[in-house]
This record gives structure tokens, sequence and C-alpha cells, in this order.
């Protein structure tokens, strides 16, 4: 086990060079620039601009700068954002971002992972058609159309919560159901499929034979068997909640870095883009790397060599 | 000079009248502010939403008041040489830094210095080109440096030397590159002055919090020297991005002001919040540009003239955008100082005549059913210049048979087009720097590099801007101003289309707001009562 | 004495259809479904409106006689929009899904069935395209090939597949140690086989759940991709499209977003009893 996560350790390293490598030619080849605006600047100040950031460089020269910075941890001033560093803007948001995330996975996953159990089995009845209708429009029903109807019903109608900002458990609710919402749904969708699979397998049927209780053989075996195809899931969702939702941050007024992800691009502000790419990039290895460790534990037959 | 003079005097009586209004003490005020900051910098940033919160942290050598007239700011009066080119300010006595140093002359100096220094990069500097010297700091030759015309002739006498009489000059020293700034704390904070705590301005008020992407939070300057008439206790800012959440949160009352509102919902806030609902017309004009250095539009003026006379923009602003626009039949908007309005003939004419001019002209041009023309629209996406565009498409489409195909590109690919002239007709905006129409029409002269997108070029034009500089007689140079707007639109390389208006939703509690062409709104001069 | 008479046997690609056809949901859902295509794919000739007409004197208005979605921001029906869209967002969203689940299977059960250093490779590579700014991956692909409706199945395409990979490897671990499949290998039969017989049908199941899932994202991407330029052309509309521009205007024209979704929503709920059906179907162990 150990040896394996220590593997998968060490082939992070050139993966995240990697990633930064084809990103940071990717972003620089985009058409537009981060001092592009509508008011041309006269030739001279777009010089002097250039100058002062290094963008008169030939490309190969900057990346070289740029990966001795990386290295260093120096993430750079933003472009756009002047005022501010990339590693404070990453350090400001991220604490939001982690803990609207992490609350909405964990909701996700308690009421995503029983709703789809129960479905699967009270199979064919009410209150399977129920779940999974209400599943099925938590998905179809995008966010961006969720959040401001949550918003306006219940803060403008009948003002029980606020609209906008971060900063209390009250300015948590809202974000963090319109966030959680498609992924309860998608959660349920996946483990009602992978339950139906796991009550029909032979080890379930041994556990019944041998005469466990309904209650013990279902959370006992079936639950755990369940887990893994919406376990995959979880790590590049995770990610993803984590890192943010843009639309959700837009929508609420809540500064986390979802927003960077797109403005960033967006705004063509180089060195934020890039903070941010390499800050989801260890993100997602590390999820999954944390996934695949957990799938021993939740079916035994799988072993990492 | 006596209409600066006369126009002084006006701002000030209302200054008076309004400004030293009913002094309501205590309250917070709480503003959508459109985008987040990209800088506080008052020599790197370029936006609206910077100038507003810099206008509170800041004063110039003259500042605006209630309704953005010119008043008297850091200096208290000033003197002007009978060519025009050189200006004499007597700072205030009692200006102070917030933190109590005194605001002197030298301050001004070292602000212009760092404004025009290369190594600034600040993407504004162009605006002080005016003062004497000024471009040749921004090319680097630093020798012109010692050479800029602006000298301290003590702590509270500053001289600044033009290159030609500027009629604007005034109006200019209230954007915020010509504001002062404070050595000390700028030496002490590098690149860090401009965070709460290290901020020193002699504005009305002072930075106490800056939360990126969640709000700035001002509160008042206690040396400021009008101090004791500042109603307000705190003053915070909030990035609103989306209008419709800003409308949301201005309706639940977590904002007392709004940055603008979402454009399909109109209709609904003058039916139910008439009252909160401001419209005002804006320094901006709405375009379409031609690129007249390729086909079809190169030395095609007919062609021009046909597309903009088959645009019904009464129905497009009445019908398609909604939001008050005014219809726009010259290039420079209305309201413009020392200017009038170059309407062009055809605004008076109902639109059936304007279409059968429009046939005319299409046909003069070359096209006809069995020659459609085939144009593309470029726009940057938005849903707003999505409407316009497609009710545009269509109406050149239903009167002369055009074939309009839309391409949208995202902001920075769409700047990449335009400026390099990657298109045959493009959205465009532009928003006047400074009360005169000299912001609008300079745009177009042939040497204006990528600023000039259409690359129109005519000599006549260039020729009446040139000489506009230089003239010190008001009345000559408004006329030669006015006749090179008239070889302009008649040689139509754009085609105006409306005049912006600025929308605002503005609580009942708040007082002091006057709607003005400029947009500015000194939170000074506002105040918050009980609620 | 009874005579056992040997049934003919039977092909499993039979016995699922014949399966599918008994389950109720997944009949009724195909009928509806089918419905919806056709609606898309002839209802527009029959409505007398066009994609592009512009009614100047019913801008934004409600559903009445003339226009029984209503029109749009600028005037148009939406009802022929709608239906237009929905020519491109079915066929976009169910081929880019098709696409996403052929290379996430094969690449997933490949890398969980061999693993090693190919796993440790292909799934290193995905953990690379997971992190790419995909903005940017867009706007290159449109700096270098132009506009071209194809590029859009590209972009799509390129994220939908990694998901479905992670899954797929996952629960490759789990059945490569079942003993069905060390049967099959301890009798010698080659990895292809091994995979495509054994592995792969018996994956079918959250796969086939993924892939209902895949086709609303893909279809709601498709606007971001409009977005930046590379999604549908105006006048050409989709689904996400007419979404997104009815969110804008959910307060004053709710119409704008109500049948686009309705359409949406409904063309789910069908693909989702379908694919249960065929899960249901292809599943070799339910008797």
């Amino acid at each position: 086990m150990f040896s394996y996560a220590a593997r998968r350790l060490a082939s992070a390293v050139p993966t995240i060079l990697v990633v930064i490598t084809i990103a940071f030619f990717m972003i620089r080849l985009a058409p537009g620039g981060p001092f592009d605006q509508e008011r041309q600047v006269p030739p001279e100040v777009a010089a002097n601009l250039e100058r002062a950031y290094h963008l008169d460089e030939p490309l190969t020269a900057q990346f070289v700068r740029y990966l001795g910075n990386v290295l260093t941890g120096e993430f750079g001033p933003s472009f756009r954002y002047r005022d501010f560093s990339v590693s404070e803007l990453l350090a400001d948001g991220f604490p939001i971002s982690m803990q609207l995330g992490v609350s909405a996975m964990i909701l996700a996953i308690v009421i995503g992972f029983s709703a789809g159990s129960l479905a699967a089995l009270r199979r064919n009845t009410a209150s399977d058609m129920a779940v999974m209708g209400v599943a099925m429009t938590g998905i179809a029903v995008p966010n961006f159309v969720v959040a401001p109807i949550m918003t306006l019903v219940l803060g403008v109608w009948f003002a029980l919560l606020p609209v906008g900002g971060w900063g209390g458990i009250n300015h948590a609710i809202l974000p963090v159901l319109a966030l959680a919402l498609p992924q309860i749904a998608t959660i349920a969708r996946l483990t009602r499929g992978s339950m139906l699979e796991v009550l029909r397998a032979d080890f379930i049927r041994t556990a019944r034979a041998k005469g466990l209780s309904e209650y013990a053989t279902v959370t006992g075996h079936a639950m755990r068997a369940a887990a893994l195809p919406v376990l995959s899931y979880l790590g590049p969702a995770t990610a993803g909640i984590i890192t943010g939702s843009v639309v959700i941050e837009q929508i609420f007024g809540i500064p986390g870095i979802g927003r960077y992800f797109v403005q960033g691009a967006l705004n063509r502000d180089y060195t934020l883009v890039m903070g941010v790419v390499i800050f989801y990039a260890v993100l997602i290895i590390l999820l999954n790397l944390i996934v695949d460790l957990l799938y021993p534990l939740f079916d035994p037959r799988v072993r990492h060599d | 000079m006596p209409g600066t003079a006369r126009q002084l005097l006006l701002g000030f009586l209302v200054f008076i009248t309004i400004g030293a209004g009913p002094a309501l003490a205590g309250g917070e005020l709480h503003l959508g502010n459109g985008a987040e900051p990209e800088s506080l910098d008052i020599h790197l940033s370029s936006g609206v939403a910077e100038a507003n919160i810099q206008r509170d942290l800041f004063e110039g050598l003259i500042a605006e008041g209630p309704d953005a007239s010119l008043i008297p700011g850091a200096a208290e009066s000033w003197d002007i040489s009978p060519d025009g080119t050189v200006y004499t300010f007597h700072l205030r006595e009692d200006g102070r830094w917030s933190n109590g140093d005194p605001v002197t002359a030298h301050d001004f100096v070292y602000a212009f210095h760092r404004g025009l220094d290369p190594a600034t990069a600040g993407s504004y500097a162009f605006i002080l080109y005016p003062v004497k010297n000024a471009e040749a700091v921004v090319n680097d030759e630093m020798t012109a440096l010692g050479n800029l015309g602006i000298k301290a002739l003590d702590d509270h006498t500053l001289e600044i030397t033009l290159n030609a009489p500027t009629a604007y000059f005034l109006d200019m020293l209230t954007h915020h590159m010509a504001y002062p700034l404070h050595r000390p704390s700028l030496e002490e904070h590098g690149s860090a002055w401009t965070r709460a705590g290290n901020l020193v301005g002699n504005g009305a008020f002072t930075l106490a919090e800056w939360v990126p992407q969640s709000h700035i939070k001002l509160v008042p300057n206690p040396h400021f020297h009008d101090a004791e008439n500042v109603a307000l206790d705190e003053v915070w800012y909030y990035p609103t991005e989306d209008e419709g959440q800003e409308l949301q949160r201005y309706r639940a009352d977590e904002l007392d002001v709004s940055y603008d509102i979402p454009a399909d919902q109109i209709e609904w806030i003058v039916e139910n919040l008439n009252d909160e609902y401001r419209n005002f017309p804006y320094l901006g004009v709405y375009y379409y540009g031609l690129n007249t250095t390729a086909a079809p539009f190169a030395d095609n003026v007919p062609l021009r003239q046909a597309l903009s006379l088959a645009i019904n923009r009464e129905i497009l602003t009445q019908r398609i955008t909604r939001a008050g626009e005014i219809p726009a039949y010259s290039f420079v908007p209305p309201g413009v100082a020392f200017y009038q309005q170059q309407t062009m003939d055809f605004e008076a004419w109902d639109q059936s005549a304007r279409n059968d001019a429009a046939r005319a002209l299409y046909a003069e041009a070359g096209y006809g059913e069995d020659n459609p023309l085939e144009i593309e629209i470029l726009y940057n996406t938005s849903d707003n210049h999505k409407k316009i565009a497609i009710a545009i498409g269509a109406m050149w489409k239903q009167l002369l048979g055009v074939e309009v195909t839309l391409r949208n590109e995202e902001w920075k690919v769409y700047l990449a087009s335009r400026d390099e002239k990657a298109y045959q007709v493009v959205r465009s905006g532009w928003i006047g720097d400074y009360n005169d129409a000299n912001t609008f029409l300079d745009l177009f002269l042939s040497d204006a590099g990528t600023m000039n997108s259409t690359g129109y070029s005519n000599p006549a034009y260039d020729a009446l801007l040139e000489s506009a500089a230089m003239e010190t007689n008001m009345v000559a140079r408004q006329a030669m101003l006015e006749e090179a707007e008239r070889i302009f639109l008649a040689d139509a390389p754009v085609i105006p289309i409306y005049f912006y208006t600025t929308q605002h939703m503005i609580k009942p509690w708040v007082h002091g707001w006057v709607d003005n062409i400029k947009d500015v709104h000194p939170s000074r001069f506002l105040s918050v009562s009980e609620h | 004495m009874t005579d056992l008479t040997l049934a003919p046997p039977r092909s499993p690609w039979r016995d699922a259809t014949t399966r599918l056809r008994r389950n109720r949901a997944a009949v009724a859902s195909a009928v509806i479904l089918g419905m919806i295509a056709l609606a898309c794919v002839f209802g527009p000739m029959l409505s007398g409106y066009e994609l592009d007409a512009i009614d100047w004197e019913k801008i934004q208005t409600p559903p009445d006689a003339d226009h029984w979605f209503g029109t749009d921001g600028n005037g148009r029906d939406l009802l022929v929009r709608v239906l237009t869209g929905g020519r491109i967002s079915l066929a976009l969203g169910i081929a880019a899904t098709l696409v996403a689940v052929a290379i996430g299977v094969t690449w997933g059960a490949l890398a969980g069935y061999l693993g090693g250093t190919i796993d440790a490779l292909l799934m290193r590579i995905v953990d690379v395209l997971y992190a790419l700014p995909f903005m940017f991956f867009v706007i290159l692909l449109m700096v270098f090939f132009g506009r071209d409706p194809v590029l859009m199945f590209v972009a799509l395409g390129a994220v939908s597949w990694l998901d479905m990979a992670r899954i797929v490897r996952g629960q490759t671990l789990s059945l490569k140690r079942q003993d069905f499949v060390r049967a099959a290998q301890a009798m010698g039969a080659p990895t292809r086989q091994v995979v495509m017989r054994h592995i792969v049908p018996n994956l079918m199941g959250p796969v086939v759940v993924f892939a209902t899932l895949t086709v609303p994202q893909v279809i709601l991407f498709e606007s971001f991709l409009s977005f930046l330029g590379l999604g549908v052309q105006e006048p050409m509309t989709s689904w996400g499209v007419l979404i997104s521009e009815g969110a804008e205007t959910m307060q004053a024209s709710p119409w704008m977003l109500v049948f686009p979704t309705l359409f949406l929503a409904t063309t789910l709920f069908c693909l989702n009893f379908i694919g249960d059906g065929l899960r249901d179907a292809l599943d070799p162990r339910d008797h």
C-alpha cells in the first residue's frame, strides 16, 4: 500500500511538470493579451507594459523564467488584479471555496447515497419513482436557473436569507444547497444503478442465505460494494466542486477561486490562470490518489500491486 | 476662458446649494460597483469601477461637485496666462493627507513624474499629453523629464505648462491620472502601497478594508479639508458583475445603489420601482465601425450610407434595447461642452423616406437583387450586442436583400480581430474621457494607429483637427471641430446607432445623488437617512 | 417419460431486445423520445415561421394564438426555435456521449485490466487532461481550424470521456479479480477477448447510467462553447443556448426559459428510462 502511494506521489511530479508546460504554451498562444483593452494604448505605452512584465522576451525564455519562479514558490503578480499576487488571491479565496465545496460534497454524499440506496431497495415503487424524479430534475435544470430562483424566493420575496456575500452560516445555506443539488442528483443516480447490480450479485445471495438480516446484508455488504463507481466519480467531482463553481460564486457574490478559472482565461491573466491550473492539477492528482487508495476498503478484491 | 469661468461659477453655486445642504450625519452606503477593481493605483487602472473608488480616496487640483461640475479641489484658485498655455495653481493651505501631512505642490510633481515614467507603464498616460513634453517622457526620452511642463514654484504653488491652449484642460485634471501622491508611503510600501492600512490619500475617505471579490470599505478621512460636511460613516463598494443578481441584492436591501440594471427587466422595474429607477444620458456612443481598408467598403461611400439609412434606430431603441437610449444621428453625443451636435439630415425624415434613399444608394453602390451584398457583423459575446446585430441584420436583409452572417468572439479575441482589421462590420462603442468633442474626434486621425480601427483617413479631416488643437479662440475652434465631424459623417466610415444612457437603482433613503452626463457621484456629497 | 427437447440456442442480443421490449417504461420513453425527435425534424417546416423571421410587432411576448410558445427578445417564434434547436442538441448530445462512451470505456478498461505501467501512463494522461484549462483548448482549436462545426464535437468529446474512463477503470479493477474472469484467463483467452466478452458487458450498468448523466452535461456545455464563439452560430440555436438566454430574462419572460427546459428535461427522463431498460436487458446475470 505504502509503496504504491509513494510511487504515485513520485509520478505526480512529472505529471505536474507536463501540465505546467502544456498549459503555459496553450495560454500564450491564444490571441489577445492581458493588456488589450477597449481603449487601445499608444505603442510606446504598450511597449513599456510588455517590458515591465517580460512579455517582450521570446516565449521559451519566458517559460524558463516562469518555471524557475514556480519552483521557488513564486507565482507572480496577477496581470489583471495588479495590487495582489497570485499566491495571495489563491490563499484568500481557496479556504472559502473549500468550505463551500466540502460542505456541499458532504451534503451531496450523505443525501445522494442514502436516496439512491433507498430507491434501489424499493425498486419500481413510488419511492423509487419519487427519488429518481427529483434526481432527474436536479440534473436537467442547470444551477444557473435554480440558484436565482432560490435567491428570489428565499432572499427577496420572503427575506429569510441573505442574497449575496459570505460571512456566516446564513450566507452559506443557499450557495451550499445550490451547489449540492446537481451532485445529489448525480450521486443518487449512480448509487441506485450500482446498488441494483450489487443486490443481484452472488455474495449478496450468500449473505442472505447465511441468514443475515436484510438490514445487515444491505448495510454491511451491498452499500460498500455499490460505492465503488460513486467513489470513482467523487475524485474529479470533489476537485471540481472544491475549486468552486464559477456560476454559484458569481450569483451569490462569494469571494472564492472558482471565478478565476473563467475570468482569468477571459482576461488573459497569464499568471493567475497558471496558478489555478497548477493548484487544480495538484488537487486532482491528490484526490484521485486518495480514491485509488480507498478502493480496497470498499472492495477487498481490488489490490494495488 | 469666459466659458470656463462661467461653468465654474455655476458649479460653485450648485455646490453651495446642494453640497452644503442638510448634512445628515452617520449612515452606511452600500454601492454595487460592477467589476472588481484591477488596481487602486491611480496610474495603473483604466476602468470606471476603479475611478469611482479613487475619486473618494483622492482629490486632484480640480474636483467634481455632486453634478460633476468643476469645483476647486486641492487648488483653491488658479490663474491662466493670456495665451492659454501656462496655468498657475494656488493650493489650499488646509489640504491634508489622511495621515495628517500637508498636501504640497511637490506631491503633484512627484505624481505626474511617476504617471509618465515609462517604468510605471500606466495605460492612461496619454491623457496627460497636453502637458509640455509629457509625450516625450513616455517615449523614454528621459532627458525630457527635467523639461516636463510641471513645476512646484513653492510648497503651495504649482505651475503647469501646456503644449498648446487646451480648452478642456481643467476637466482633464479631474481624471485620476492627475491626482497627487504621498511620496513617503509609496517609497515605504512599494507596490503594496494601495492596500488598506498603507494607502494614504487626500480625499474625503480612506481605505479601511479590501477583500478581493468581496468588498471594499471606506471610512471618512478626518483630515480632509471639508470633513465636517462629509455625512457618511462608511462607504462599501461591492463587485457586481451579474446585473440580475445585483438587482436581487438591491431588492433585498443589501445594496443601496446599483451599478446597472438587467436590460430585460426594465419594464418590470418601471412598473414596480419607478421612483427608484434613474436613467440619464451618458457621454458615449454605440456604433458599427466599417472596415474602410478592404472590400466592400473601401472607396464605396454610397454603400456605407445606404446601410446606415436602412437601420430603423427608433424601433431598435424602443423595442429591442428598451433602455431609453437616444438614437444617434451624429458621432459626438449631445451635451458635450463647447459643441453643437452635428445631426445628419435624415434624422428628420421618416423611415420610409430613409428606406427609399437607402435603396437608391445601394443600387448606386453596385448591388441589387441579382448581386446581393454579403456581409459579416463581428461583435463580442453579449446578449445585448447579439440582439442588436440580429435586428440590424434583419433590417438590412428585409430592405436591401443583404446576406448577413453574424460572428461572435470572446472579448480578447474580438479586440485582436478589430485591431488587425480582420472584420467587415464591427460592433464598437466609445465613452468620452473628458467633456470635449475632441475625445471623440481624435479617434479617427490618420495617424491614430490601432485606435482608429476603421482605417479612416482623410487629410482634410486631419488638418481641421490639427488646427483646432492649436486654436486659442474658442468660437473658431468649435467651428473647426464641427466642420470636421460633418466631413466625417458624410464619409460614413462608421454607423452611429445610439447614445448610451446610465441606469441605476437608488433607494429612497439615499440623498444627494444628482444624475449627470459623466455619471460621477462623489460619496462626500451623499448621505443616508434612517431606514 | 417426458421428452426433453433442447430449445434452439438464443442469441444474447435477441434476448436483450425481448427483455427491453417488455420494459414498459423504456418503451414509453422511446416512443416519447421518438415523437420529440420527429417534431424537431419536421415541426419547423409545418409551423409556417422561419427560424430567423422577426415579428416586429410582437417582441418578447408571452404565448398566444399566433406564437404558441411566445417570442424571444428579437421577436422570433420560440416554438420553431425550440424545435430547430432540438435537432442540434439531440444530435450533439447523443453523438458526443457515444463518442465519450467509446473512448472512455476502452481507455478505462485497458488501464484497469492491464494495470502496472500502462495503467499509470493512461491515468496520468487523464489527470493532465483534467488539469488543462479547457477554455484555451477551445480558443486554440478555433485559431488553428476556424469555426468548423465538427470542432464542436471534438471540443465536447475531448472533455466528456474523462469521468467515464475513471469510473470504468474503477469497475475493471474490481471485476478483474472475479472468478469468471480468472476462469477465462485460465482457459487461455486472449486479452482482447477477456476484456470485450467478459469485462465490458459487466460494466454496462454504471456506464449506461453515467452516459445518461453525460448527455445533459454535453447539451448545456455546448452553450458555453457558443459563448466562446465556437458553438452554434446565429441564427441557428440549440437548447443549451435557449436555456441560457431564457435564464437571463427569467423574471421578465419566463416562457423563454420554461419551454426549452421542459424539452430538455423530458428528453433526459426518457433517456434515463431507456438507459435503465438497456442496462437491465444487457445484464447477463439478470434472469
